[in-house]
């Protein structure tokens, strides 16, 4: 299996907080990977590393062959200009704890937004699939409502069905159930499931260790800036080799 | 016929009080309120009688002169111009709150120092500086300042610049009140900078931009009649002509009053309306 997502010693900080202190991680095509860690461990500065919604002071990341937001120039590397990075991203969907659905635009004006004005596809082709997408995600009766009618669960069903408008390569969940009421946390699980059956590449940074178990292929704990230790869930989260892998399963378990 | 009497002579066991849980429950006694609104209400009264038996105000001129070609004509300048410069206004204070938000500490710096010294000159001051302008550039690009800055052009140019300082202010606080996570979620989607900034943040800005921005539109309308001091033809200057004429004074001050009253109703229609289109998608209407 090809690698989709190939991180290597990235390392970021905020002013004189490192947040990242050297992250190496793949990612294999059709693999789901659920990163787990304490907050302020790093884990959503890394998944917004990764499609340069935060930059990186040191290190590469590649997706699907490509370095991301950033270009080779001798032994430097320079930023992208932002026409080609937006290019960049819409090969990765990314979905915000929050949803940030547009709330002046209907839930289809929402989907179809980046398809019609970023890739040029025509309005009707892309309304159409749309509504194929709101349709696998339950909620093709809602085409025509605005967000804020929508239940928490419901709004992060479209952001999912926004980000998969633009058919990513590679679809990346920052903490996708935290904002949710705990009875609306399943809802927005079984959809992420349902593209994990089909095959979809994914990063899912969660507190759901349920979720991870059944659904991740890898377990990535991070604590302090670095990865603590990968493996299949049955490995980190039955048999933790690691001492702050232990005491925080403990703490969420 | 006994039994009758049996009845009223023996004490009747009395009601038992109804329980407070079936009782009727009214309102509080508000007096007060009721007396303040009399009050209020016959000194209205008392106002309105004396504005219409006052002689003095001489309802019939008002009446001779409110839609004559004159006043007319100061009033389509008055409109016009409130018109040009709000729309130029808001256009240089648009572009000056967005240096005052982009990342370049050098554009950053020129929208601050515009805004604090637009908002520090008052107006008068401003407009009399531009109707002198001649006297510090008696030529510009090889053509004399007076033929250049005749004055209506003083009045577009000081107004404009006025107006845009405050427009910047109410520009800036509208895309300050559109969440962060709006134009993550649109640099996310690979949406262009302009597209970020017409679709997502700008709608969302209007928001909070319109009800200030309403205001604006109220005084400047008003405003506007400070050009009558360098002798611009606008509602209040066309009144002052014929008052200076005829010496009726309070009736032709009465009939720029109404003018403007009623410009001012339309545009606080016009401004529900606009509000009502921003609204969309929130369940709160402000």
């Amino acid at each position: 299996m090809s690698v989709m997502v190939d991180i290597r010693s990235v390392h970021k900080s905020f002013g004189s907080l490192q947040v990242l202190k050297g992250i190496d991680l793949q990612v294999r095509s059709g693999q789901v990977t659920v990163v787990l860690g304490p907050s302020g461990s790093g884990k959503s500065t890394l998944l917004r590393t990764i499609n340069h919604l935060e930059k990186v002071d040191r290190g590469a990341i590649h997706v699907d062959g490509t370095l991301v937001g950033y270009r080779r120039s001798g032994d430097r590397l320079r930023e992208l200009p932002e026409r080609e990075v937006l290019k960049q991203r819409t090969r990765i969907g990314f979905v915000f704890q929050n949803f940030h659905l547009f709330p002046h635009l209907t839930v289809l004006e929402n989907i179809v937004e980046a398809p019609v004005s970023v890739q040029k596809r025509p309005r009707a082709e892309a309304e159409a699939a749309a509504r194929r997408l709101l349709e696998r995600v339950g909620l093709a009766d809602k085409a025509d409502a605005y967000p804020r009618r929508l239940s928490g669960g419901q709004q992060q069903r479209v952001a999912i069905a926004r980000a998969l408008a633009l058919e990513p390569r590679l679809l990346l969940f920052d903490e996708p159930t935290s904002a949710l009421d705990p009875e609306l946390v399943g809802e927005v699980l079984d959809v992420i499931k349902d593209l994990a059956r089909q095959g979809t590449t994914m990063i899912v940074v969660t507190h759901e260790i349920g979720f991870a178990r059944e659904v991740a292929d890898t377990v990535v704990f991070m604590d302090d800036g670095r990865i603590v230790e990968q493996g299949p869930p049955s490995e980190v989260l039955d048999r933790p080799r690691h001492e702050r892998t232990r005491a925080f399963l403990s703490k969420v378990l | 016929m006994s039994i009758g009497t049996a009845v009223t002579e023996a004490p009747a066991p009395p009601e038992p009080e109804p329980a407070e849980e079936a009782l009727r429950i009214l309102p509080q006694r508000r007096l007060g309120q009721w007396t303040a609104a009399a009050v209020v209400l016959v000194l209205l009264a008392l106002a309105l009688t004396s504005v219409v038996r006052n002689k003095a105000f001489q309802w019939d001129v008002v009446a001779d002169y409110f839609t004559s070609a004159s006043v007319l004509r100061g009033l389509w300048l008055t409109l016009w111009l409130t018109a040009v410069v709000m729309a130029l206004g808001f256009a240089l204070g648009t572009l000056l709150a967005v240096f005052r938000l982009s990342g370049n500490p050098v554009l950053r710096a020129v929208s601050w120092g515009y805004v604090w010294l637009f908002r520090s000159i008052p107006i008068l001051v401003q407009l009399l500086l531009w109707f002198n302008i001649g006297a510090l550039y008696p030529r510009i690009l090889g053509v004399r300042t007076v033929d250049l800055f005749g004055p209506v052009t003083v009045a577009i140019v000081g107004l404009t610049l006025h107006e845009a300082a405050y427009a910047a202010e109410v520009v800036r606080g509208g895309i300050l009140s559109v969440d962060r996570g709006q134009i993550e979620a649109a640099q996310a989607l690979g949406l262009s900078r302009l597209r970020r900034w017409r679709r997502i943040v700008l709608p969302q800005a209007m928001r909070s931009i319109v009800p200030p921005a309403g205001n604006m539109l109220i005084g400047t309308l008003k405003g506007t009649s400070i050009v009558s001091v360098i002798a611009v033809q606008d509602l209040l200057y066309s009144a002052q002509l014929i008052y200076h004429q005829t010496y009726q004074v309070i009736p032709l001050l009465m009939v720029a009053t109404i003018w403007y009253t009623v410009v001012t109703s339309v545009l606080g229609v016009a401004q529900y309306s606009v509000e009502k289109h921003y609204a969309r998608g929130s369940e709160r209407t402000r």
